[in-house]
């Protein structure tokens, strides 16, 4: 076991996969000779060679459609968005060709890719650098969308959705990057997608949170605690498909839910999440299910109306004891 | 065109309702058919529609005040139309009020005239609570998360007497924890002691007459006093006493609930359903006096007696005769759970042929229950308990069970009830006849 | 300017406007080739040409259902240019691609089947007409955003090169789809990275009701390569053999020096956009003008005119074509409609739950 960043784990997972699979290949903007954006594809060039890391122009919808085409053609593309924001100007070649050709094509076309980048808000980049649009994806059937929340499942879900046969829509995020934590060193260790995570168990209460905010809803429940109020923290890390037999068979357990999210509450994952646990966990329920998301709002740039925007310990905290009638 | 709104008949016997909440105020704009008030009726507070359309210019009767039937108890008109005749020909609005502060006023005496006025120094009476628990919502509704509902009904805590901390009255799942933490009322119905407050005497303080404070009578408090002073005085009531051994009907009743744990019945229920049986075989009982005739009826309706908080009020099993055991408990478990919700219609909780009222629960081990007409008797069940009994001269130890029947003497002779008594006697003893479908 | 600017086929006349206007010069060139294959490409673009009528039928009556968009009056450009590839080369293209699927290798059966959306179709009903795709034959789809091919038929060449398998693409487009970024973002990357795509616009003048000189600001498609330093030419769509010279010189230059071309092929289309068209955009003169050089009838007369084809030959070759025809419409008719439970199948290669 290392304790490294996530950028190292998911740095590692590229450079395993890489090395695992001569038809995983590697492109995006800056990727190469400026070692990434964010550092997350560090060294690969120099490992691999300029014809497995390529950079490419700022050409999303360009060089999304060639990830998919060179998918239908056998390769296996990781595509790196310099953050998904950008992956917008791409959503026709995403949504039109890599979620439905396997399905428009009667069966004939798998399109194995990865879609990676860092997905939601950082430090002050404003609106158009901010959004944390993961419920677009999700919704469209053809895809999956991962969100890991620590370095081990960044490791073991990246090389899961590479060895994936399927479009991955696979999010980081800015914030985590630098975060630390233990990873396994062994080159088969993988996480499936599909499954969630208890990151902490408990008994009063069930937050279910996701990328930026599983750290957030852990220190609310360490919070609580102090209170004598128990909470489970799960972490779907897969968004679709949404393991949620693991989400009711907690609620059965607490009967009391809060959903916490740094995206818009609007038809977002956790209007989908309470949706569901409404369906088929209604009986168990002491109290609807509350959503503590992100402000609906474009990100503003202040430090003081960002920090606003998002959700924080205290609301996460204020939320659980509303569902709990305390 | 402004039109008077009067006090409607919302249910058979009512004679007078209260307003227990304006659903509009003044000013409101009403169309037809929307709910307007809800009404206090003797037995269950219903809703008022309103029969015209335009806004409520004026309230006449307030929340918690009375009126008779017919009485107007509101205007609605045009916003600006002129309304002052309308108003000169409303009574003034304290008049219902006055009837019913008055003490030892003759109950059927109509909207009093002009009463003199409480004397000054009693306490004035509180203005009447539509609800007498302010957390409760005022009528109706009972609101239970859906897990405190699940674990009530698995605990077999009645939601009726659970109060509820969430927001609007919420039951909630820790209401539920409490209530099943709190020691139950056991099966002899023991009320649990609470631990008494005992202030002592001040030193040196003379007491007078002891201070006292005045509640209205509730709708349904005013009607049993009505109702049973029309049975108890006018009825020529005799009472037939006698002891049952129920050993073989609790056994049954455990048997039935180990294959049908769903079905959850009591000996209760296996009491009506007896009596219903027995009734069939003594049609004179299941009969009833109408002035100039008898009138025998078919089936054995039960009227199955249910406490409330606001009073005493039968909801009936129609057809118990034909009905199974397991079908009586659901029924019973249903319209008990209405009644102390006071939602029962008015269709079901009159016209039954035989009442059936049970106190053992309250350790009581017999006593006489008062006739409701018209039928023609009603049973009185006391407590189940083991008692040493006398057999082929040897003591053995049964649980024994004492019934009181009142029966109405214009009809049912005291040979008529016996028989019928002894009958009901033999099948609960033996349950199997039941089964012999002779 | 590099060596690698705009190239004009031989013979051809100066103005790209003017190119589909005026006979054929060339006369020569046929006798490049052997009569077989000269007989196998007039018999495909007939049999294109008769299916997309019984295709305008059977919509008619119902049997096709959505969009249909027929290749009458362009067969020469999808046959000519399919003609010089081999069977492993990658053709992609967009909704009007009946013809382009049959000469790639698809079965009629297996295209009207698909159009009549049944089990059989080569997509198993679930694609309809804007959506075949055989990967046997490397027909790789049939996509219905304007454009949205170009990308993807990018990334197929970028594949080939990746393996170092020596295969082409062709990326078949109309004129409208050139005002998408896509084409554009597609380009700059094929000659960035030196891929081996043949980028073949089919400009047929109208993006569904709209000219092409309403929409493009400059409407010589060809000339826009220059902007990518990209090899590029002009070619008469209605000459089935300029197409496929054409197309062998881009074959060559992709194969052995892995550049990428851009072709734009003159053609016309001589009924609607679609099925659901009513062509009220332009006259019944303009059709007429162009139908005189309709590329069946050109090819039929030139091959006459070499004696490499009578009149008897001409009636065998309908006969064939109507039997072929005619076994698709059958077969699609007898051929069942997908299981329901096709319904939820082929969402994922690799289903999680």
């Amino acid at each position: 076991m290392a304790v490294i960043t996530m950028r190292d784990a998911l740095n590692d997972a590229l450079r395993e996969e890489l090395a695992r699979d001569p038809n995983v290949f590697l492109m995006g903007e800056e990727v190469a000779e400026y070692q990434g954006a964010y550092k997350v594809t560090r060294g690969l060039l120099e490992e691999f060679g300029a014809k497995r890391v390529i950079d490419s122009p700022i050409t999303e919808l360009g060089f999304a459609g060639l990830g998919v085409g060179a998918a239908m053609a056998g390769l296996r593309p990781i595509i790196e968005f310099m953050t998904f924001n950008f992956s917008i100007l791409a959503t026709d070649q995403i949504i039109n060709s890599a979620a439905k050709m396997l399905y428009m094509s009667g069966g004939q076309f798998k399109i194995p890719i990865v879609f990676r980048g860092p997905s939601g808000s950082a430090y002050q980049v404003s609106s158009q650098h901010s959004q944390a649009i993961e419920s677009w994806y999700a919704y469209f059937p053809g895809l999956k969308v991962v969100m890991p929340s620590t370095p081990a499942d960044a490791k073991g879900l990246l090389k899961s959705a590479i060895r994936d046969d399927d479009p991955v829509i696979f999010m980081e995020q800015e914030r985590m990057y630098g975060m630390k934590g233990e990873v396994p060193e062994d080159e088969d260790f993988t996480i499936p997608l599909g499954v969630a995570d208890i990151k902490r168990k408990g008994t009063d209460a069930t937050i279910v949170a996701r990328s930026l905010m599983v750290p957030t809803a852990l220190k609310a429940a360490e919070e609580l605690e102090k209170e004598g109020i128990s909470c489970e923290v799960i972490d779907p890390r897969t968004i679709r498909p949404l393991d949620i037999e693991t989400i009711i068979e907690s609620v059965k357990k607490t009967n009391r839910v809060v959903v916490a999210e740094e995206s818009h509450p609007f038809c977002g994952v956790g209007a989908e999440i309470s949706a569901e646990i409404h369906e088929q966990a209604f009986d168990y329920l002491d109290a609807p299910v509350k959503r503590v998301s992100g402000v609906d709002v474009p990100m503003p740039y202040a430090k003081n109306l960002e920090a606003l925007a998002l959700p924080d310990v205290p609301q996460l905290v204020a939320a659980v004891k509303e569902v709990a009638y305390l | 065109m402004a039109t008077q709104v009067v006090m409607p008949k919302l249910s058979p016997t009512m004679e007078e309702g209260q307003v227990a909440r304006w659903l509009k105020k003044e000013g409101d704009k009403v169309s037809m058919g929307e709910p307007l008030a809800e009404i206090d009726t003797d037995k269950a507070t219903m809703e008022m529609q309103a029969l015209s359309a335009g806004v409520l210019r004026k309230v006449l009767v307030g929340e918690g005040e009375s009126a008779p039937l017919g009485q107007p108890i509101a205007i609605i008109g045009e916003p600006d139309e002129d309304i002052s005749e309308l108003l000169k020909s409303a009574p003034p609005a304290g008049a219902a009020k006055e009837t019913v502060e008055t003490e030892a006023k003759p109950p059927e005496s109509e909207k009093a005239p002009a009463q003199e006025k409480p004397a000054a120094e009693e306490e004035p009476s509180p203005k009447p609570e539509p609800s007498t628990d302010g957390r409760r919502p005022a009528v109706g509704r009972m609101l239970v998360s859906p897990i405190a509902a699940r674990m009530a009904a698995e605990a077999g805590v009645d939601l009726s007497s659970v109060q509820g901390s969430g927001p609007g009255g919420r039951i909630i799942k820790s209401d539920i924890e409490a209530a099943m933490k709190a020691p139950k009322a056991a099966a002899t119905g023991a009320p649990q002691l609470r631990p008494l407050a005992t202030p002592k005497a001040q030193p040196g303080a003379v007491y007078g007459p002891s201070a006292y404070r005045d509640e209205p009578l509730s709708e349904m408090r005013r009607t049993i006093a009505r109702r049973l002073v029309t049975s108890l005085g006018p009825i020529p009531h005799f009472f037939l006493t006698t002891e049952i051994e129920m050993d073989r009907a609790a056994d049954m009743r455990q048997q039935i609930n180990a294959l049908y744990p769903d079905a959850k019945v009591s000996i209760n229920d296996v009491i009506i359903k007896v009596v219903a049986v027995a009734l069939i075989q003594h049609p004179q009982v299941n009969a009833s006096f109408q002035d100039k005739t008898v009138r025998f009826y078919e089936h054995a309706d039960i009227g199955v007696a249910v406490a409330t908080e606001n009073g005493l009020i039968t909801p009936v099993i129609r057809a118990a005769d034909v009905k199974s055991m397991p079908e009586i408990a659901n029924e019973v478990r249903e319209l008990a759970g209405r009644a102390r919700g006071r939602k029962l219609k008015p269709e079901e909780y009159t016209g039954a042929t035989f009442s059936i009222s049970n106190l053992g629960m309250f350790g009581i081990d017999e006593f006489t229950a008062v006739i409701n007409p018209p039928e023609a008797a009603i049973l009185a069940v006391g407590a189940m308990s083991e008692k040493p009994v006398v057999k082929n001269g040897e003591i053995e130890i049964h649980k024994m069970m004492r019934v009181t029947m009142s029966c109405d003497h214009r009809v049912v002779d005291g040979a008529v009830g016996a028989q019928f008594l002894q009958t009901f006697k033999q099948i609960l003893e033996n349950p199997l006849y039941l089964f012999l479908g002779a | 300017m590099s060596s690698q600017t705009t190239q004009r086929q031989e013979n051809a006349p100066a103005s790209a406007a003017a190119v589909i206007d005026e006979p054929i010069k060339n006369a020569e060139a046929i006798t490049e080739y052997d009569r077989e294959l000269l007989l196998r490409i007039f018999h495909q673009m007939l049999l294109i040409r008769r299916f997309e009528e019984k295709c305008a039928e059977s919509y008619s009556i119902g049997k096709i259902g959505g969009f249909c968009h027929l290749y009458i009056g362009q067969e020469a450009v999808g046959v000519g240019a399919i003609s010089a590839l081999r069977r492993d080369d990658y053709v992609i293209t967009s909704y009007r691609e009946h013809g382009q699927a049959i000469a790639k290798g698809i079965s009629p059966e297996a295209v009207m089947a698909e159009l009549y959306g049944k089990a059989t179709g080569c997509s198993k009903g679930k694609g309809g007409s804007m959506h075949l795709f055989d990967a046997s034959v490397n027909f790789m789809g049939g996509h219905a955003i304007v454009g949205g091919q170009i990308p993807l038929a990018t990334g197929l060449a970028f594949a080939s090169k990746y393996k170092e398998t020596d295969q082409v693409t062709v990326c078949f487009f109309g004129e409208a789809a050139v005002n998408q970024g896509a084409f554009h973002e597609s380009l700059n990357m094929a000659q960035l990275w030196k891929l081996p795509c043949i980028y073949l616009c089919e400009n047929n003048m109208y993006g569904m009701g709209t000219s092409a000189q309403r929409a493009m600001s400059m409407d010589e498609v060809a000339t826009k390569a220059c902007a990518y330093e990209l090899a590029a030419e002009f070619v008469d769509g209605m000459d089935v053999l300029a197409m496929r010279r054409a197309t062998e010189r881009a074959v060559e230059r992709a194969r052995k020096h892995s550049l990428p071309t851009l072709i734009e092929a003159r053609t016309y289309r001589y009924m609607g956009h679609s099925m659901s068209d009513p062509g009220k955009y332009r006259t019944r003169a303009e059709i007429e003008k162009y139908q005189e050089r309709d590329p069946i009838k050109l090819f039929r007369a030139r091959l006459e005119e070499n004696h490499l084809l009578t009149e008897d030959d001409v009636k065998q070759i309908e006969e064939q074509v109507r039997e072929q025809v005619e076994r698709a419409v059958k077969f699609a008719d007898d051929s069942p409609y997908p299981a329901t439970e096709e319904l939820m199948t082929d969402i994922y290669a690799n289903p999680l739950r």
